[in-house]
């Protein structure tokens, strides 16, 4: 006998982020799910977001990582709560993990939820976490052509932060060329340049995450 | 590189559809990938007989129907098959791409008995 199902293999995954989404949603809190590479600067942007943000918003952090508490103890130094999951070796999170995870965070104290992701491009295109907003953080020695090397996770990315720009005078980095493949995978894709060592263009993106926090206060 | 966690969730989705409508045993899995989700078969195909050990579904053979990655291009609307990750459309030369298929991940049947 034949059986039809047609459904996504990862179905049972996108219902528990659904989920995930729901309860923050209930809770007012807005996530963020962050993905790069590896050394791109996830959680150097994450610290410069919650020195710009920790006065007007009550923030906390979910750290992916195959190994180490090295992020999650950098977060926990300045007195932000936080949360280290280890993959053991998984190469992605996903939505089961943020909701175990979630569960050792205030949740009533809570406007902001930064998740960093670990460090890869391929396969957290394909695990949805129950966040608001997808980032991706790319950085100028990684070169240009990143966009068109994993388009998936840059079609999926609803802003991108290109970090290390000081670094543009040193390396080949042709930054129109970055811009337009980005808005040619996804046209409303929001990019941000900044340099979290030189501190040149937070302000617009710390400004662009409390306008999404207040966003969905009033929704 | 995901293979493992993909090829768990698609034995449960397979279990709980075969045990839907009785079935005894899972002789075949027909599964449909997308080029852009970088799902090896083979490995799926490896950790597909590691776990499904014990279970009606041991000893199924998996096919797989593999969707080759397509874009469309904003600007003239042409519809192509993107190759050697190449993102420029062939008739006008635009960057700018809405990726239409090759994001396949999905179950599409099963042959039980």
């Amino acid at each position: 006998m034949e059986i039809k199902v047609l459904k996504n293999i990862l179905s049972a995954n996108d219902q528990r982020a659904q989920e995930n989404q729901d309860l923050f949603r209930r809770h007012r809190i807005v996530a963020l799910n962050v993905t790069a590479s590896p050394g791109a600067g996830k959680t150097s942007l994450i610290m410069a977001t919650i020195k710009a943000l920790r006065d007007e918003f009550r923030i906390g952090v979910i750290e992916g990582d195959v190994s180490s508490t090295i992020d999650a103890k950098t977060v926990d130094k300045v007195g932000i709560p936080v949360v280290q999951i280890n993959t053991n070796g998984a190469c992605h999170l996903d939505a089961t993990m943020i909701a175990n995870a979630f569960q050792n965070l205030p949740i009533d104290e809570l406007d902001l939820l930064i998740v960093e992701n670990v460090g890869n491009l391929i396969c957290p295109a394909s695990f949805a976490l129950g966040e608001h907003r997808n980032i991706l953080v790319a950085s100028v020695p990684e070169g240009h052509d990143k966009p068109h090397k994993y388009p998936l996770m840059f079609s999926k990315s609803d802003a991108v932060v290109l970090n290390k720009i000081d670094l543009i005078p040193y390396v080949d980095f042709d930054r129109d060329q970055f811009i337009e493949a980005v808005n040619g995978l996804r046209d409303d894709a929001r990019i941000f340049e900044v340099s979290c060592k030189t501190r040149v263009g937070l302000t617009e993106w710390s400004e662009w995450i409390a306008a999404e926090i207040q966003k969905e206060r009033a929704a | 590189m995901h293979e493992l966690a993909v090829t768990e969730d698609m034995l449960n989705l397979v279990l709980a559809e075969a045990g839907k409508h009785g079935a005894q045993t899972v002789n075949c899995v027909k599964l449909v990938i997308g080029e852009m989700t970088g799902i090896v078969s083979d490995c799926v195909r490896f950790y597909f007989e590691q776990i499904s050990k014990d279970t009606i579904a041991e000893g199924a053979t998996l096919s797989f129907d593999f969707v080759p990655a397509a874009g469309r291009c904003r600007d003239c609307r042409e519809r192509f098959q993107i190759a050697d990750f190449v993102w420029a459309c062939p008739n006008c030369h635009s960057l700018n791409i809405d990726i239409v298929a090759g994001r396949e991940l999905y179950l599409e049947s099963l042959e039980v008995t």
